[in-house]
């Protein structure tokens, strides 16, 4: 066989591979659970102004609190919104900022990682003991800090959840890349007297997407966790959006009094979406882990 | 051991000073002076001015953070902006309520995640382990003030068996305080049970597998005493390490838990200094929390090292 037909080959089980990888995903029931669940949440965040019935700002007083009816199937908040229609549109503010803050940390921490690996020497300990600082900080105390920097907005919520995930995926990239820079094709690249950002990421990068991949998906669980409790703490989404964490933060002072609908509907939305991403995210590294 | 004792020692020490320098950076990336933060728009500039100078804030950055360090190591933490009274009043209140709160959730999850773990171990590949790993696993990621809804709905509102508010009077019983604990704490084990039960279970995973197991039970050993004897008392020490650094992850769930119940702990003081941009508050709560931190992980670390001799005597360094 000739050399370009055994590339061809090699190329062709690699594809014949990874369709075995997605077969086997989506296979598992729980990974199709989590994916309808999924859908169904970004299903509501591109078609929110067609499906959701009533405004989600306009408020109207003279029926708040009303408990969940025909009119309004989850009733209306304290403001007399219709709770259903916050709860569709809320979806648009989240799955709009937790992936954007996932990307932004992968790319970061994934940059951080080849570097740190690849460079070694001064340059590998001093980052390792800087990510080894932002690590000693829970992520919430560590987006506190940045946000009383920044002041709140969407934008320095992405930038943040970014900040708190890089130094985590540098640890996972750096690792990986430790085990490649050892292998012949990058010595191969050094000898050809390669420039090192030519090495790192046209060379190596590639060969380390497998982690990055997964730690993308399991991240994008925890920032979806961290979007909406940031917003609960008032430090993201700002009033009077219908977001999820914020709507339950204005609400749950009236869950005393037995007012659950305006708090509980948002609380099973954001409870629903973090499990959906989480069982997608489990098959996947189960699957390529095989 | 002695140069692996220094070693995590020093390391610990340059991750605290790397950390403070973040925490003083952060806190003078914001623009606006402090001076006028105090005494508000209308305040005459020469006061502003004055103010500034008193505090100090008109100097040079690396001399306010010189003398900011050198008072950190002194104690002398400052006095809040929002509160008037010394930060370390403030933080001895917190940390020791945060304490009672974080030890009445450990105790609950420690057990729970470890049994649970051992269960998922032994019943491999079956039913019991699938819905073990993937209840923990949505019960980690769901936020904590998702799960304390449903639990102050459920016990709270429904079953009227535990009370809502945490806070009690100072000088009531510990076990009144314990009561009124319990719902804050639920959320927090939820949270960690996850984790422990996963660490639990791939360490007892690996010691089943391993060569001495196989010999423990081809020698004829009952099942019970080669799981009790041999399994747990390898697979245990790994979570050991792994509950101290979910230290971490819990005083970052006491922010939530403490402002959602209205509990006057480390965690909602954190919450109120950033709301408040009270700055001297901020910068001491944050760095109390690396000190815990980096503090609970070294002593892990060297808890860890006791037990395993491979890292004791630098084998696996």
């Amino acid at each position: 066989m000739s050399v370009a037909g055994m590339a061809a080959s090699a190329t062709q089980q690699r594809r014949e591979a990874r369709g075995e990888v997605l077969r086997l995903v989506a296979r598992t029931p729980t990974v199709v659970v989590g994916g309808l669940v999924l859908l169904l949440w970004v299903a509501c965040a591109l078609f929110a102004s067609r499906v959701a019935p009533h405004d989600p700002i306009a408020p109207d007083i003279l029926h708040k609190l009303q408990p969940p009816s025909v009119t309004h199937p989850f009733g209306t908040d304290s403001l007399g919104r219709d709770v259903l229609s916050r709860v569709i549109f809320g979806a648009r503010g989240i799955l709009v900022v937790a992936p954007l803050a996932t990307l932004f940390g992968t790319s970061l921490g994934t940059a951080i990682g080849l570097v740190a690996g690849y460079a070694g020497g001064f340059v590998e300990e001093g980052l390792m003991r800087l990510t080894d600082a932002f690590l000693a900080l829970p992520a919430i105390v560590v987006a506190l800090l940045a946000l009383v920097a920044l002041g709140p907005s969407t934008g320095a919520v992405i930038f943040v959840i970014g900040l708190v995930f890089a130094p985590i995926i540098a640890r996972t990239v750096r690792a990986a890349v430790l085990t490649e820079a050892n292998l012949e094709y990058v010595q191969a690249a050094r000898l050809r007297q390669e420039a090192a950002p030519y090495v790192m990421f046209v060379e190596i990068l590639p060969n380390v997407l497998g982690p990055v991949l997964v730690e993308f998906t399991v991240r994008l669980g925890y920032a979806i966790f961290a979007t909406a409790t940031l917003s609960f703490l008032g430090f993201g989404i700002q009033p009077p959006a219908p977001d999820w964490g914020l709507s339950i933060f204005e609400q749950y002072s009236f869950l005393v009094g037995g007012l659950w609908w305006p708090v509980l509907f948002p609380a099973l939305a954001i409870a629903s979406l973090v499990v959906a991403v989480n069982l997608v995210a489990d098959g996947l590294s189960q699957a390529l882990d095989r | 051991m002695l140069r692996f004792l220094l070693r995590r020692v020093g390391l610990a020490l340059v991750t605290l000073w790397l950390l403070s320098v973040i925490v003083f950076l952060a806190s003078h990336a914001l623009p606006g002076d402090v001076g006028r933060r105090i005494l508000g728009p209308f305040a005459d500039p020469r006061s502003v001015a004055a103010l500034d100078h008193a505090l100090g804030v008109d100097r040079p950055l690396p001399v306010q953070y010189a003398s900011w360090v050198g008072d950190l190591l002194r104690g002398d933490l400052g006095s809040s902006l929002s509160f008037h009274v010394p930060v370390a009043q403030l933080l001895g209140r917190g940390v020791v309520n945060s304490l009672k709160l974080g030890m009445v959730a450990f105790v609950m999850v420690v057990p729970l995640g470890v049994l649970g773990g051992i269960l998922a171990a032994l019943r491999r590949g079956g039913l019991t382990d699938r819905v073990i790993t993937i209840a923990g696993l949505s019960a980690t990621i769901v936020p904590e003030f998702v799960s304390s809804i449903v639990l102050i709905l459920v016990f709270s509102v429904a079953l009227k068996a535990l009370p809502i508010s945490a806070q009690v009077p100072p000088d009531a019983d510990p076990l009144t305080q314990i009561y009124h604990l319990i719902l804050p704490a639920l959320p927090l084990v939820l949270v960690l049970f996850g984790y422990i039960a996963r660490i639990t279970r791939s360490g007892v995973v690996e010691a089943l597998d391993a060569d001495y197991t196989r010999t423990a039970v081809l020698k004829g050993l009952s099942w019970g005493a080669v799981v009790v004897r041999h399994v747990l008392r390898n697979a245990l020490m790994p979570t050991i390490a792994v509950v101290a650094t979910q230290l971490g992850y819990l005083i970052g769930g006491l922010v939530v838990i403490e402002v959602m119940f209205n509990y006057q702990g480390l965690g909602q003081l954190l919450y109120t200094s950033a709301q408040q941009k009270d700055f001297p508050l901020l910068q001491a709560g944050v760095m109390t929390v690396g000190a815990v931190y980096l503090t609970a992980t070294l002593l892990a670390d060297i808890g860890y090292s006791f037990v395993n001799p491979r890292i004791r005597l630098g084998g696996a360094e």
